[in-house]
C-alpha cells in the first residue's frame, strides 16, 4: 500500500465556485472542521463570468414581485420539469440570501432610494436580477471569497479529483486527487463530501464555460454509485460571440437585452416577434411598439419578445441562420447602439463594451454585435434531496449545476446566481448534519483508491498512443456536431458510436513529461469524466423523444405530454465492471437509463398555475 | 524546428455553424513565439513557429503550440474572457493578460516573447507560485459592517446611494491577476520586502474596505506600520498594467496615504473622528471582536518567497533540451528594458539569482 498525503476533515467540498464557497461557509458556520478543493487557483471558477445578475424577487423595483411569481417563472422556463421542491425553496429563500451577501461586504448597484437595484431578465415577470454592472458573478465569488479566508476555511488549490472513495459500508468517505503544480496524489477522509464542481461545457466547441467545465463531479457521482437526471438538457445561450473564431462561444449578457437591446437579422427585422411561442403569447407584446413601451414601464405593454426564456431565443436564431437572413459570420445582430445612449451602455455594460472593443475591434456604443448560440449551461445533474442537497449515495451531497432538478428542462437567466447561494448553504447544511451524525473512525476502501491512481497514471508510461488533445478535440466536434441545439435521432445513434470510437481512443491516451503542472496529462485525466457526461447527454437525447426546453428533437418537434411527467435517471449498476474504461473508471456503456415519475406538485402550488390559464 | 504548416490546427467549420463568410484563417504567414520553458531549477526561451490566423490573442497560439508542438508546456488559465485573471505573463517584456493581447496588437513579423512574472517563484514553465498574494489577503482585516438602523430592517436591507458605492465598485472590479504585485518594484526585484508589504493590489483591497459606506474597521495603523503603505512611491506602474483600468495609484493608495497621514499628524481630523457618528474600530480591536478563527486559512504555510525571472529574451534555440546554469545569464539585456512601458521597470530585465524552493505545491 502507497503513502500518500492525507488529510482529514468533517466536511470537504470540491470546488470553490459559488456554490461550493458557500456550502463551505455554512459548513464552517456549524462548527465543522471544513476544506475546499479546488482544480483552479482560489477565485478563478465559472461563477466570475457571471454576468447579467441574481434573480430574487426582493421586490425593490416591482413591490408586487413575490417568491410565487419568482416560482411560476421559474417552473415555467423549465417547461414543468423541475423538482418543484427546489423551485420552490429557490424562490423562498434567494432574497435573504442575496441580502445576506451584502452584509458581507458585496456592493450591488443602487435604486434611487438607495436599495439594491433589479434587471429585466428572459422570463422574469418583473425586473428581479440584482446586479453590479455586467459583472455579478465576480462581486459574488470575490464576496464569498473573502468570506471563506475571513472564516479560516482551508482551501487545497490546483486539486484535481480523480475518484470519491467509499468506506467499508459503501458510503461516501472521502476521496483521491492530485495536486496539479507536484503531481502528487493526496488523498482526503471526510465524513461528508460536498461536490460543486460545476457544468459540462468543455464537451462541445462552442461554449462559454472555462476550461474547468469538464464535468468531474457529475462523472465521478455517477461512478460512485449516485442518479442523474435530466442529462439531455444542455442549455445553448442565445448570444455567445461569433467572431473572431478564437472567441466563439463567449458569453454576451442577457443583461444587453434586458436593458433594451435587440435581435435584428441581415434584413433589419426584429424577427422574435415571429417566434412567440403559444405559452408565452399572453404575456408577449405582439409589436414593436408595446415592447418599447413595455421598457419604460412594465404596466404600460407586455414584455418584449427578445426577453422570452433562453431556449426559445436560441431556437428562433438558428432558424434565422438556416434561413439565410443571418449576419456575415453566421450570427444574428444584436443592437444596443441605436437603442441607448453611448454613456449609457457604457455604464450599465462595461464588460461587454471592453470584450468587443478589445477582442473583436468593434464599438458596441456605434454597432451592433454579432452573436449566436453557446454551449452554456446543464440543467441536468446529480439527483438531489431538495431539502438537503443529499445525493443517493450516503455521504455524498451536490449543490450547483453539478446538481439536477432545480431547473428542469430549460434554466432561466439569473437563476443559477441564485440556485448556488441557497442550495450552497442547504448543502453545506445537509452535510454538517449528516458528518455530525456519523461515528467512528473513517477507513477508506484501498483497493478503490489504487485503482484510481493506476488508472490516472497510465498515459504517462505509454511509449506510443493518442495525443489526448486529439481526442478532446475530436469529442467536441462530435458533440457539437450531433448532439448540438437541434438533435435527430440518425444524428444521436451515430454520437454513440463515435463516443464507443472516442473512449476506445482514450483508453490509449499517452502524455509525455512528468506530472509536473502538465496540462497534457491533466487534460488525459479530465477525459474519462467529459466522455462520461456526453454519454449521458446523447443517452438522455435518445430517450427523449419529444422537444421540450433545451433539448430539441429534430425528428419530434412537439412536446409529449406525457414525457412531461417524466425524468431520465441514468446510472451505473452495482455488478458492472467498475473499471473497464479509460483511466480506470467505469466504462460509459455500463450507464443504464430508465424514465421515473416526477415529484408530485401539492395542489396549492398547483393552483398558481391554473389561475393563468 | 517545427515550422511544417501541417503541424498546426487547421480549425474546421463545425457543422452546426455556417460556413462563415470571410476565410477565418490566413495559413500564409506565420508566427513565431518564444516561449520560456523549464522550472525552478532553471530553463530557456524555447522557439515555436506555427502559422498564423486571423483574430488570434496570444492565449490561442499558446493552446496551439500545447495542442501540436509541446503537450506538457504549462501555462494557467481558465476563463479566455479577460475575467478570472489567470493567464498573467509578461509578453515581450509587458505585463499581460494572454487571453486579451491580441497578436496583431503586437509588432508584425517580429517574434512574440512570453515569459512568467518575474517578482513570483516558478514553478513550471509560464506559471508562477502566487501564494504570496493569499498570503497578503489573509492579512487583511475582513468587512465588518455597521449595524442595520430600523429603517433598513423594515425595508429588508442596507440603504446606500449609488454615489457612494462606486467608489469601492471601482476597486471590486479586480480580477486578482497580480499584474499590479507583478510589476512593482518594491517587490519586484526585492525578495526581502515580501514579508512587510501588501502590493497595489492589497492597498486597493484596503482602499475599497476604507470606502465601502458600511465597514467599520479603521486599517490605516496597520497599512502604514506593517503592510508597507509608506514604501509605495506612486511611479504608477500598477495602474499602467491594470487590465481592469482601475486607477490604483490615484484613487486608491494616494487616497490611503493622505488618509493614513491624517490619522497620524492631523488635530483637526482627530477631532473630527470623535465627533463624527460613525467611528471605525482598530484593526486589533477588530480582530479581538471576530469570531475565533478556525483552522489554517488558505494556503496555511505556503512559504513567501522566491523571485527573479528567467534569464533574458530571445536567444532562439533550437532545441528542446537543455537546463543551462541558472546564472549563467545574468547579464541584463538592454533591448528589454528599453521595451518597457512608461510604467517602469516592467521589462523582463536581468535576473540571475535564487529560483530554489519554489515548487511549493499550492497546497
Amino acid at each position: 500500500m502507497t503513502e500518500y498525503e492525507t488529510h482529514e476533515f468533517d466536511v470537504v467540498i470540491i470546488g470553490a465556485g459559488g456554490a461550493g464557497l458557500r456550502a463551505a461557509v455554512e459548513a464552517r458556520a456549524q462548527g465543522l472542521r471544513t476544506a475546499l478543493v479546488c482544480k483552479s487557483l482560489l477565485g478563478k471558477a465559472h461563477t466570475v463570468m457571471a454576468e447579467g445578475g441574481v434573480a430574487a424577487s426582493l421586490g425593490n423595483v416591482y413591490p408586487e414581485d413575490n417568491w410565487e411569481v419568482h416560482f411560476r417563472d421559474t417552473m415555467r422556463g423549465g417547461k414543468m420539469l423541475n423538482n418543484w421542491r427546489m423551485a420552490q425553496l429557490h424562490a423562498q429563500e434567494a432574497p435573504d440570501r442575496v441580502r445576506e451577501l451584502e452584509d458581507w461586504g458585496a456592493l450591488f448597484d443602487r435604486t434611487k432610494d438607495g436599495l439594491i437595484l433589479q434587471r429585466d431578465f428572459g422570463g422574469h415577470r418583473y425586473a428581479r436580477l440584482a446586479h453590479i454592472g455586467d459583472r455579478t458573478g465576480l462581486e459574488l465569488i470575490r464576496t464569498l471569497q473573502q468570506k471563506a479566508v475571513a472564516d479560516g476555511i482551508e482551501v487545497f488549490m490546483e486539486v484535481k479529483a480523480v475518484r470519491l472513495v467509499h468506506d467499508t459500508t459503501g458510503a461516501v468517505a472521502g476521496l483521491v486527487g492530485y495536486h496539479r503544480p507536484s503531481g502528487e496524489f493526496v488523498v482526503f477522509r471526510a465524513k461528508a463530501v460536498v461536490l460543486a464542481t460545476g457544468g459540462v461545457g468543455k464537451s462541445w466547441k462552442y461554449t462559454s464555460n472555462s476550461w474547468e467545465s469538464t464535468g468531474d463531479g457529475l462523472a465521478m457521482a455517477l461512478w460512485a454509485g449516485a442518479d442523474v437526471i435530466d442529462m439531455e438538457c444542455v442549455q445553448f445561450h442565445p448570444t455567445g460571440m461569433v467572431w473572431p473564431l478564437s472567441v466563439r462561444g463567449l458569453l454576451v449578457t442577457e443583461g444587453v437585452r434586458g436593458d433594451g437591446g435587440v435581435l435584428r437579422n441581415s434584413e433589419g427585422v426584429r424577427f422574435m416577434f415571429n417566434y412567440i411561442p403559444p405559452m408565452f403569447a399572453a404575456e408577449t407584446a405582439d409589436t414593436e411598439e408595446e415592447a418599447d413601451r413595455w421598457y419604460e414601464d412594465h404596466s404600460a405593454g407586455r414584455r418584449t419578445a427578445e426577453l422570452l426564456p433562453r431556449d426559445e431565443v436560441a431556437r428562433a436564431i438558428n432558424s434565422e441562420v438556416k434561413a439565410g437572413r443571418g449576419s456575415p459570420h453566421g450570427g444574428v445582430f444584436l443592437d444596443i447602439a441605436t437603442r441607448r445612449s453611448a454613456e449609457y451602455i457604457r455604464r450599465r455594460l462595461p464588460s461587454m463594451y471592453h470584450q468587443f472593443k478589445e477582442l473583436a475591434g468593434v464599438d458596441i456604443t456605434v454597432d451592433p454585435m454579432e452573436v449566436g448560440p453557446t454551449c452554456h449551461y446543464v440543467m441536468g445533474g446529480v439527483r438531489v434531496d431538495a431539502d438537503t442537497a443529499a445525493t443517493t449515495v450516503p455521504g455524498l451531497f451536490a449543490a450547483g449545476e453539478v446538481a439536477g432538478g432545480m431547473h428542469g428542462a430549460n434554466r432561466l437567466g439569473g437563476n443559477s446566481l441564485s440556485d448556488l447561494l441557497v442550495f450552497g448553504r442547504r448543502a453545506g447544511i445537509g452535510a454538517a448534519e449528516y458528518a455530525a451524525g456519523r461515528v467512528g473512525p473513517i477507513t477508506l476502501d484501498e483497493g478503490e483508491l489504487e485503482v484510481a491512481v493506476c488508472g490516472a497514471t497510465a498515459p504517462l508510461g505509454r511509449e506510443d498512443g493518442e495525443s489526448p488533445y486529439d481526442i478532446h478535440h475530436d469529442l467536441q466536434e462530435t458533440m457539437q456536431n450531433l448532439v448540438g441545439i437541434i438533435r435527430t435521432g440518425s444524428e444521436l445513434e451515430e454520437a454513440m458510436a463515435e463516443l464507443d470510437v472516442l473512449e476506445e481512443r482514450a483508453g490509449r491516451v499517452a502524455v509525455s513529461g512528468t506530472r509536473v503542472y502538465n496540462p497534457g496529462w491533466n487534460l488525459a485525466t479530465d477525459l474519462p469524466s467529459m466522455l462520461t457526461v456526453s454519454r449521458c447527454a446523447t443517452l438522455g437525447a435518445i430517450h427523449r423523444k419529444e422537444s421540450r426546453g433545451g433539448h430539441t428533437r429534430d425528428d419530434f418537434p412537439a412536446a409529449d405530454p406525457e414525457l412531461g411527467k417524466v425524468n431520465f435517471v441514468q446510472r451505473i449498476p452495482g455488478d458492472a465492471d467498475h473499471t473497464g474504461g479509460p483511466g480506470s473508471c467505469p466504462s460509459t456503456r455500463t450507464i443504464s437509463i430508465a424514465p421515473e415519475p416526477l415529484l408530485v406538485m401539492p395542489d396549492e402550488l398547483q393552483a398558481l398555475f391554473e389561475e393563468d390559464h | 524546428m517545427p515550422d511544417d504548416p501541417t503541424n498546426g490546427t487547421a480549425p474546421t467549420a463545425g457543422a452546426g455553424a455556417p460556413a462563415p463568410a470571410v476565410p477565418d484563417a490566413q495559413a500564409t504567414d506565420e508566427v513565431t513565439m518564444y516561449l520560456w520553458r523549464g522550472d525552478p531549477g532553471g530553463g530557456e526561451f524555447q522557439e515555436y513557429v506555427l502559422p498564423a490566423q486571423e483574430g488570434e490573442v496570444v492565449l490561442d497560439v499558446v493552446h496551439r503550440v500545447q495542442a501540436t508542438l509541446a503537450p506538457d508546456l504549462a501555462c494557467r488559465w481558465n476563463c479566455k474572457a479577460g475575467k478570472c485573471g489567470s493567464c498573467s505573463v509578461e509578453i515581450n517584456g509587458h505585463p499581460r493578460l494572454m487571453c486579451m493581447t491580441r497578436m496583431d496588437s503586437l509588432p508584425p513579423g517580429e517574434p512574440v516573447t512570453v515569459a512568467p512574472m518575474r517578482t513570483f517563484p516558478i514553478l513550471r514553465d509560464l506559471v508562477t507560485d502566487v501564494s504570496y498574494n493569499y498570503e497578503v489577503a489573509k492579512r487583511i482585516p475582513p468587512f465588518a459592517p455597521r449595524e442595520k438602523t430600523d429603517d433598513e430592517r423594515q425595508a429588508g436591507g442596507y440603504r446606500m446611494a449609488q454615489i457612494d458605492v462606486e467608489r469601492s465598485q471601482e476597486f471590486r472590479k479586480c480580477i486578482e491577476c497580480y499584474l499590479c504585485q507583478d510589476v512593482c518594484h518594491v517587490i519586484r526585484d526585492h525578495e526581502e520586502n515580501k514579508t512587510a508589504y501588501a502590493g497595489p493590489r492589497f492597498f486597493a483591497r484596503s482602499a475599497e474596505l476604507e470606502m465601502h459606506p458600511l465597514d467599520t474597521t479603521d486599517r490605516r495603523e496597520l497599512l502604514q506600520r506593517e503592510l508597507g503603505l509608506n514604501k509605495c512611491n506612486i511611479t504608477k506602474c500598477c495602474t499602467e498594467v491594470c487590465p481592469e483600468h482601475i486607477k490604483i495609484t490615484d484613487n486608491a493608495i494616494i487616497p490611503l496615504k493622505e488618509r493614513v497621514v491624517d490619522a497620524a499628524y492631523d488635530p483637526i481630523a482627530w477631532l473630527g473622528r470623535k465627533i463624527r457618528r460613525r467611528t471605525k474600530r482598530s484593526a486589533s480591536e477588530a480582530a479581538a471582536l471576530a469570531p475565533a478563527a478556525g483552522p489554517a486559512a488558505v494556503q496555511p504555510d505556503a512559504p513567501v518567497r522566491g523571485i527573479p525571472m528567467p534569464e533574458r529574451i530571445p536567444v532562439p534555440v533550437g532545441t528542446m533540451t537543455g537546463t543551462p546554469d541558472p546564472d549563467a545569464d545574468a547579464d541584463a539585456d538592454a533591448d528589454a528594458d528599453a521595451d518597457a512601458d512608461a510604467d517602469g521597470g516592467a521589462g523582463a530585465g536581468a535576473g540571475g539569482g535564487d529560483r530554489d524552493g519554489a515548487a511549493t505545491p499550492d497546497a
